[in-house]
């Protein structure tokens, strides 16, 4: 008999627990899932990063600018590196390769210079991604070897090659998110829907 | 007798060259044997030496080890190319693909990472900006899950026929992936209400990055460090990845170093001039996570050569919306179709193996599948997408593909 009722009990406090924990301000806005409402609220494992542990990794820019550094640019500058550490690679204009053509082709007529024409020109939608992936990634033999100085000076000198800026126009933070991508306009988020249709 | 000969090794040392050592090009096969000393080594062996094991029952077998190894009569590998490196689908069976024939793509080599130094950071907009090391990690519960990984960009045709499926499609492969469920960490750092999307950033040479939803992020995102039940291969993400059960191989960074938590996507090079895909109409299509239903006859395929009679037809299908609930084959070059046999159980955005018993009358004609998932989507001919595309190809390319089998019994790949 005291058994039982103990049972009971211990069946309703369960489901008192189940109740309240489903609707703790914790879950659901969050977005956590079900299985995840019995741990808590905190494991303690890890420990917190340190600004300066942040900033060493933190290097992406964003489309709005936020993650430029300070300096500016200048697309004559931009060409003496490119020649010595870029043209290799990409192509004397940037058009040659032989890996990915840089510079929208002027000379369309051309059949092998017209199927590389996906380029930071005619193709990219964001100014601010030459900037990141130059930096990031470029040059492919010594990725992250340029200073924040010599990628302004790429990326002035290859938004200027492929008519996206004046050559004497400075690239930094404030300038560097404003140019005008002609892509942009192309780019639409996925269309395709859950269903039969096809797209 | 049998006692002395045990004792001694299978082959002595003095009859390993250095030559059959380093596997030269008369190299046939490779076995354990044991030294006198009782130690285990790796040894190739010629033709004429494996003649020795003409009759297994007459000699002592190799004694157990420290590692299994692949029959030395079978030799699977992966296609590789400059960049990527495909999984040899017509080799296998069932949906689990051995980790080290687990398609490859990355974007400047494998790097070689000590897990005893691994960080993972997470920080942005949280309100705790926090570090994890592997150990970490792992001390959070785990959660283990099969499904399949491909490579967004995973379809090739030939004019001639001769593609193995390996070639059209070998840029998926499935395994059983092991970490801790993203949204736990998310709840470790508090990520706040107002952030939508994250970054994602790989510590190889290519600092490869991509912006993730963040819904995505507490739906089933998992960070890995075990595959198949082993720590993740070196090509896999080595010690740790992201995975997005169901998205394009891209998106799911290999080397995971950090991740930062922001209210916009971050539009990096590998989201905008590379993994997105012109839909016609001047379109530029982006973000296109999802891989569509697919599937693939793995046998008979090229360049095999079938024989008039049975033919068990066989082949995988998946679809990253959900599950596959139907596989429909075709042997008479499209006119008619009918449903293989699933093998259960069917799981969500999981390679499923699929069947069908055909007896094959030895007149020339075509085999296809298609796949059906979930959401009612039935995987398109080639012509359909095209026609939905603009003309255009590209990402996302899944069509239905098909085997011409010639009166002779050679199969060969046909565009659909
Ligand atoms: C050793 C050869 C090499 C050198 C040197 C090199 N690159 Fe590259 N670059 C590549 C390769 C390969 C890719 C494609 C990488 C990929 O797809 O993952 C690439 C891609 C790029 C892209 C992206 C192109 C696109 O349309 O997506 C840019 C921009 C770029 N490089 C800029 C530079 C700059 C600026 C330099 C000089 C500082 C440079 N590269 C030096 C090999 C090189």
């Amino acid at each position: 008999m005291t058994k039982s009722v103990f049972f009971i009990g211990a069946f309703c406090l369960f489901l008192f627990i189940t109740l309240t924990s489903l609707k703790s301000p914790t879950t659901g806005e969050n977005g956590s899932r079900a299985d995840t409402l019995a741990q808590p609220k905190t494991f303690g494992f890890g420990r917190p990063a340190t600004l300066k542990e942040i900033a060493l990794l933190d290097s992406d820019v964003r489309p709005d600018g936020k993650g430029l550094p300070a300096g500016s640019g200048k697309a004559a500058d931009g060409k003496l590196v490119y020649a010595a550490k870029c043209a290799g690679c990409h192509g004397v204009t940037g058009v040659e390769g032989p890996n990915d053509a840089l510079v929208t082709s002027k000379n369309l007529t051309d059949q092998k210079e017209k199927v590389r024409t996906k380029t930071i020109g005619n193709y990219w939608p964001y100014a601010t991604t030459v900037f990141d992936y130059i930096k990031r990634a470029m040059p492919f033999n010594q990725p992250g070897s340029l200073t924040d100085q010599e990628v302004y000076d790429l990326t002035a000198f290859l938004l200027a090659e492929n008519g996206l800026i004046k050559a004497s126009d400075p690239i930094n933070a404030t300038t560097l998110p404003k140019v005008v991508m002609p892509a942009r306009d192309f780019f639409v988020p996925d269309d395709r829907r859950n269903g039969p249709e096809i797209r | 007798m049998a006692e002395q000969k045990r004792d001694k090794p299978l082959i002595t040392e003095k009859k390993i060259s250095r030559r059959t050592l380093l596997g030269g090009a008369a190299t046939a096969a490779v076995v354990l044997a044991q030294t006198a000393s009782g130690k285990s080594f790796q040894a190739a062996l010629t033709e004429s030496e494996l003649n020795l094991f003409e009759d297994p029952t007459k000699v002592p077998g190799v004694p157990p080890g420290t590692l299994g190894t692949r029959s030395a009569f079978e030799k699977p590998v992966k296609a590789p190319s400059d960049i990527s490196s495909r999984t040899p689908l017509q080799d296998l069976f069932g949906t689990i693909t051995p980790s080290d024939l687990h398609f490859e793509r990355n974007h400047n080599g494998v790097p070689a990472i000590d897990p005893a130094k691994y960080e993972l950071l997470i920080h942005g907009m949280v309100d705790k900006p926090m570090i994890f090391t592997l150990a970490d990690l792992k001390r959070f519960p785990s959660v283990s899950r099969i499904a399949f990984l491909e490579c967004s960009g995973n379809y090739r045709g030939a004019a001639d026929g001769k593609l193995t499926p390996q070639q059209i499609c070998g840029l998926t492969s499935q395994s059983e992936w092991t970490g801790v469920k993203l949204s736990t960490l998310f709840r470790e750092v508090g990520v706040s209400p107002k952030s939508t999307w994250f970054l994602a950033e790989g510590g190889d040479a290519a600092v490869m990055t991509r912006s993730v939803p963040v819904e995505k992020g507490w739906e089933d995102a998992i960070i890995c460090y075990a595959q198949n039940g082993e720590a993740i291969r070196p090509e896999q993400g080595y010690p740790v990845r992201l995975f997005l059960p169901g998205w394009e191989g891209n998106i799911n960074i290999k080397w995971l170093r950090r991740i930062e938590l922001s209210d916009q996507p971050f539009q990096t090079r590998q989201e905008t001039s590379k993994y997105t895909e012109a839909i016609g109409g001047g379109k530029i299509r982006q973000f296109s996570f999802t891989m569509d239903a697919r599937s693939i006859i793995t046998y008979p395929s090229y360049p095999q050569k079938v024989e008039k009679g049975w033919i068990e037809i066989r082949g995988i299908a998946w679809s990253g919306r959900g599950k596959v609930v139907r596989v429909e084959i075709s042997t008479d070059a499209g006119k008619t179709w009918n449903p293989a046999s699933l093998q259960g159980p069917v799981m969500d955005k999981a390679h499923t193996a699929f069947r069908y018993l055909w007896n094959w009358n030895g007149q020339p004609t075509e085999i296809l599948s298609r796949t059906v998932d979930e959401t009612g989507y039935t995987q398109p001919f080639l012509k359909e997408l095209l026609a939905a595309r603009g003309g255009n190809m590209g990402y996302h390319f899944n069509p239905v593909t098909a085997w011409y089998i010639q009166g002779d019994g050679q199969v060969l790949f046909k565009a659909t």
